[in-house]
Formats: structure tokens, sequence, C-alpha cells
């Protein structure tokens, strides 16, 4: 088992809100295996997006260690940290989160621009990309011209494009009706067909179920885990 | 992220804003404008009155007689006090140095012009033919008082517009017999009309020959020695000879003074260099309250922007790289402020050149470039702070706002 992708231990994120202190993680153990499809439920406030945030390395925990690849990423620099959500990490958004004033095409070649790509790959693979995605047709085009679930899929195209090893999806169906809704599931579980680790937080039961492996979020702790259904979660439970 | 990735980057957020960036733009543009129009202004003042005292003859060097202390009480002072007069002699002697192109003595003593029952108190100058030429004058009517030996003369004077005016209204002065002092002279020609210079109202004038000048002031002395250097790097040499030549001639004692016009001039422009740079400095006022609105408006755009920022960095942009996106803007939209602040006060410039044809109003090129130089400055030291703000958003808050 020592080919997890990511592997927390003991992981603590504590909030500063005024006076009072708000554990949004507690005593947090967790593993997910390369190529696994997990979904993170749970009800607002339950610390499924900080988590979220945690493993895509935009937000640093208190306490304990993040493994990603076997590689311990909680002491690296903002630096270091940057390049790895560059190179491992694809995120997409419940609200899409493109650039307005760029197009499809450009959105999508954004992480290639920022990690210093050259112009002659950055257009070969933003092509084929697009065409993977049925959206050749809109390569010029910017954002408010294109439909939420075409906006998505150039959000997916965007996140895909650096071949990460992980795709970490936040609602990602949260704007889109059924239908569309629908597409854009089977766009990322298809990539995860390809062997990319897909992590889906949702609190639609229906999207949650379609996932291998669904992971429950209470307060701030793992109260299921589909994969160990058993194992008791609060060995390091701290009163509040 | 490369060089020209990060520029393109930094135009496209530029111009998804154009009014912002209209306006920053328009700031920065005014800043550089007003240095470029106001420097004009004053570094066109400053010609006007250096080419205003070229006018009066160039390569001027001017002996008086008498030493002009400057360095306190000097004990050889009291023993020699009076100082020798100037003479004839002595500015005839002073053609005989190299650096000498002309001489013209001058002898200068009030007196009274009549003719025809109408009397006049006049200033009357005795000089040489070569007056005209050193002073470079220019003749209305008639000759200017004809060479020869300085030690005699004809009684021939030459008068100012002015006088003749007065005197004679709207008969012809040339060939008319006037008293002066109590001599008559035959009016050989009329100055044209010139104004101020060096002291002297030459519209005013009475110019006779300077032996005549002296037998009518009962005096031997000079007011003044007029010397024309062979040119302008003369000067200098014409200085040391003339001083060297005196001083032979007044038994080896240096009692004259000699100012030269570079001096005269130096000064003035020392004086309108030093206004031209006060202007400036107003006018990079101006520019600083562009860089403060670069700046302020580079914060609002960070805030208007901060899911973009929080996006770039979930897809792996580094601070630096966000802090180079928002320093390339200010920069560009700086850059792009300068040159147009340039057109503009060049503009500004022709069109006064074009209104007052005699005011040479061109911008001095150290102003231009200083003028460019600081809007790029407080450009980018005002985009530093909006920019390092950006790098540091937090990516997480970032997002979560719409």
């Amino acid at each position: 088992m020592s080919a997890a992708l990511i592997e927390l231990a003991g992981i603590e994120r504590v909030f500063h809100l005024g006076d009072s202190e708000v554990h949004a993680l507690r005593c947090l153990d967790l593993r997910i295996a390369a190529g696994e499809y997990v979904a993170v439920m749970g009800p607002s406030g339950s610390g499924k997006s900080t988590l979220l945030n945690l493993l895509g390395l935009l937000d640093r925990p208190n306490a304990g260690t993040y493994r990603l690849e076997g590689r311990d990423v909680t002491t690296l620099s903002a630096e270091e940290q940057a390049r790895v959500r560059s190179e491992r990490i694809g995120f997409v958004f419940q609200s899409f989160h493109l650039v307005p004033r760029l197009t499809a095409a450009e959105n999508v070649a954004l992480p290639m621009i920022l990690a210093g790509i050259a112009p002659a790959q950055r257009a070969q693979r933003v092509a084929r990309t697009l065409r993977d995605y049925g959206l050749e047709n809109r390569a010029d085009h910017r954002p408010d011209q294109l439909s939420g679930g075409q906006r998505q899929r150039v959000a997916i195209a965007r996140a895909t494009i650096m071949q990460p090893a992980v795709i970490l999806a936040d609602e990602p169906t949260g704007n889109l009706d059924r239908a569309t809704g629908e597409e854009v599931m089977r766009l990322l579980e298809a990539l995860n067909g390809q062997g990319v680790t897909l992590i889906v937080v949702t609190h639609d039961g229906a999207l949650g179920a379609r996932a291998r492996r669904q992971l429950l979020m209470e307060d701030g702790a793992l109260a299921h885990d589909s994969a160990s259904p058993d194992e008791v979660k609060d060995a390091c439970a701290l009163p509040t | 992220m490369r060089t020209p990735d990060l520029i393109r980057f930094a135009r496209d957020a530029a111009t998804g804003n154009p009014l912002r960036s209209f306006l920053l733009v328009l700031a920065m543009a005014i800043g550089v404008g007003a240095v470029v129009v106001l420097t004009a202004l004053g570094d066109g003042a400053r010609r006007y009155v250096l080419n205003e005292f070229s006018s009066i003859g160039s390569n001027l060097v001017i002996v008086l007689p008498g030493r002009s202390q400057t360095g306190g009480f000097n004990p050889g002072n009291a023993v020699t006090s009076t100082p020798r007069d100037l003479t004839i002699d002595d500015a005839q002697a002073l053609l005989r140095a190299r650096a000498v192109h002309r001489a013209a003595p001058l002898a200068v003593g009030t007196s009274e012009i009549s003719f025809g029952g109408k009397l006049r108190e006049v200033m009357v100058v005795g000089t040489t033919a070569e007056f005209i030429d050193v002073r470079r004058l220019a003749l209305a009517q008639g000759r200017f008082l004809p060479a020869g030996d300085w030690r005699r003369g004809v009684s021939e004077a030459v008068i100012g517009a002015k006088v003749r005016d007065e005197m004679f209204g709207h008969e012809s002065a040339l060939g008319q017999l006037a008293r002066i002092g109590d001599r008559r002279f035959r009016i050989v020609g009329v100055l044209a009309s010139s104004g101020q210079g060096l002291g002297m109202n030459t519209d005013e004038l009475v110019i006779v020959p300077v032996a005549l000048a002296q037998a009518m002031f009962n005096s031997n002395t000079l007011f003044r020695i007029l010397v024309e250097a062979t040119g302008r790097e003369a000067i200098e040499p014409a200085k040391a000879q003339v001083t060297e030549i005196i001083k032979q001639r007044h038994d080896g004692e240096e009692d004259v003074t000699i100012i030269t016009q570079d001096a005269v001039l130096a000064t003035f422009d020392r004086l309108l260099g030093t206004m031209t740079l006060a202007v400036a400095g107003i006018a990079a006022i101006s520019l600083a309250v562009a860089g403060i609105l670069v700046m302020n408006v580079m914060l609002v755009s960070v805030t208007q922007r901060t899911a973009e920022i929080g996006l770039l960095k979930a897809l792996g942009a580094t601070g630096a790289t966000i802090r180079n996106a928002f320093l390339t803007e200010a920069a560009m939209l700086s850059v792009a402020g300068a040159l147009l602040g340039f057109v503009l006060g060049q503009a500004g410039a022709a069109l006064i050149r074009q209104l007052y044809p005699a005011y040479p109003a061109f911008p001095p090129d150290w102003a231009v470039l200083a003028g460019l130089g600081t809007a790029l400055f407080t450009g980018i030291v005002f985009g530093v702070l909006p920019a390092g703000r950006a790098a540091r958003l937090d990516p997480v808050q970032s997002l979560s706002r719409r």
C-alpha cells in the first residue's frame, strides 16, 4: 500500500473567526490510491471544500502531513507548491472560473502559458484537446458566447491540458442542468477511465453514488468511508 | 511564464477594461505633456533672451577703467587708489593684440543738441567708425562716421531715431547742420530704431567722432573700450591680451576691469536654466499624481480581478508570475501614457511656436527624457504595491468570491 497517490495523516485545519476557533478539519487520515474515483460528500460546513483546497495545495494544514505521490508537499515553499499544482493537479470549479476576456482556446492554453511551454507545442495540444472535447468550433469564442455545458467542457479541457495525476472537481455540475451535468460527469469519468484520479466534492447523493468510493464528511471529520466501513475514525478525536 | 506571453497577457488585461486603461493613460499623458510643454516654455524664454543678447554684438569684450574689487580690502589699494584713465592711445594699442578683431573707444557725456530753435538734452557718444560694426547697429539713413585718424575727426554726427524725430520732424535730417554742445556738426546718418542694449538706448544717442567728444567734454579719458574678438573661442585670449597690453601701458598695474558678454550671457543662461528646472519640477508633481492614480487604479483592478488571480494560482501561477503580470500591465500603461504625453507635449510646443513665431518653444532633450523616465519610474514604483497585493492573495478566498 505504499503506492498511494494521496496520503493524509493527522490533518488539522483551524480557522479563526474573531475570538472563536473553527475546526474545519480535525484529525483526518486518508489514503487515496492512483486511479481511484472518490466522491466527497457531506452537508455544507462539514469541511469538504477545505479538504479539496488542501488536496489542491491551495491551503496549508495547521498540523499533519500530506504526501502526494510519496512526497511530503506540506513543507514545500509556495513556489514549489505552485509547480506541483501546475504539473500534477487539475481543478474543475462549480462556477467554471474561465477568464472572461480570453477565448476558449486561450483559456485552455492558460496553464501551459503559466508553465512556460513554447507556443508551437501549446497550439498543437490545445487544438487536440479542443477536438477531444468537441469544442473545435468554439475555439475563438469567449466564455460569454458559450453555453454552461460548453464552459464546463472548456474548464475540464483546461484542467487536463497539463496531463495531471489528479483532478479535483468542486460541485462540477452545480451550475448545470441535469442533461449537461450528466454529459460533464461522463467526461470526467472517461478521464478516470484513462487512469486519472478523480475526486469530486458534491452534496448531490445521486452524483456521489456514481463514484466507486464515497467519503462522508461531518464536522470536519471523516464520518464514513465506503472503502473501510468498519474502521472507527475517532482514534484521535479531541474534545471541542 | 515566457516574456512574450507575459506581455500579451498584460496587454489583454489592460484592453479588457478600456475605460480604466484610457483614464490611466490620459493621466500619465497629461503629466508628461505638462512637463514637455512647460519646459518648452521655460527653455524658450531662455533661448529668446540669449538671442536678444547676441544681437548686441557677439564676441564682445568690454574694457572699463578702474579695477572692480570683489576680494574685499586690499592694502595695495591704499597706495594706488586712483586708476589711470583709459585713453585713445590705449584703445589703439589694443588693436595690436592678435585675438582682437576690432576695437572702438567710447567717450560718453551729456550735452545739448539744437536745431531750428529746438533744444534737447542728449547723451553724446564719442567713438570711431568701428563702433557700428562692433555693436552691430544698423543705419536707417545716410552713413556712419568716416574711418580715419582717431585723434582727429570731422564735424559729422550720427543721430538716433528718436532724436531725429524730435529735432527734425518731417524735415530730412541728412546734411543739416546742428549745434551739439558748442560746436556745429553735420548730420550724416540716422541709426535704425533698435532699443535698449548694454544700458544705452541707441534711439536717443548722438554719435560724434571720439576726438571731438573729448574736446567737447574737455577730457581725454574714455568711458569704455569695446573690443571685438576674432571669434568666439578667441574671447578668452583677447581678454588676456587686452589685460597684458593695458598693464604694460599702465606701468605694470592692472587697473582695468574687463567684462565679456559671455559672462553676462552665462548669468542669464544660468538664471533662466534654473527657472526651466523649477517649472519642470512643478510639472513633475503632476507626474507624481499620475503615479498615485496608477496605484489606485491598479489596486481597484486587483480587487476586481480577485477571482482571476485565484484561478491563475490554482492553475499553477506562482506569486512572482502574478506580480510580474501586474507590474507589466502598470508599466505598459505608463509607457503608453508617457508616449501619448510626449506626442501631446510636442504638439503643444509646436502650437506655441506657430502662434508666437519669435518664441523658440522647443522642449529641451533632458526634460523630455526626464519626463518619460519619471513617468515609467512612477508607473512601475506605484505598480509594485498593487502587484504585491495581488501576489499575496489567498487563492481559496479569491476563488470563493464571484
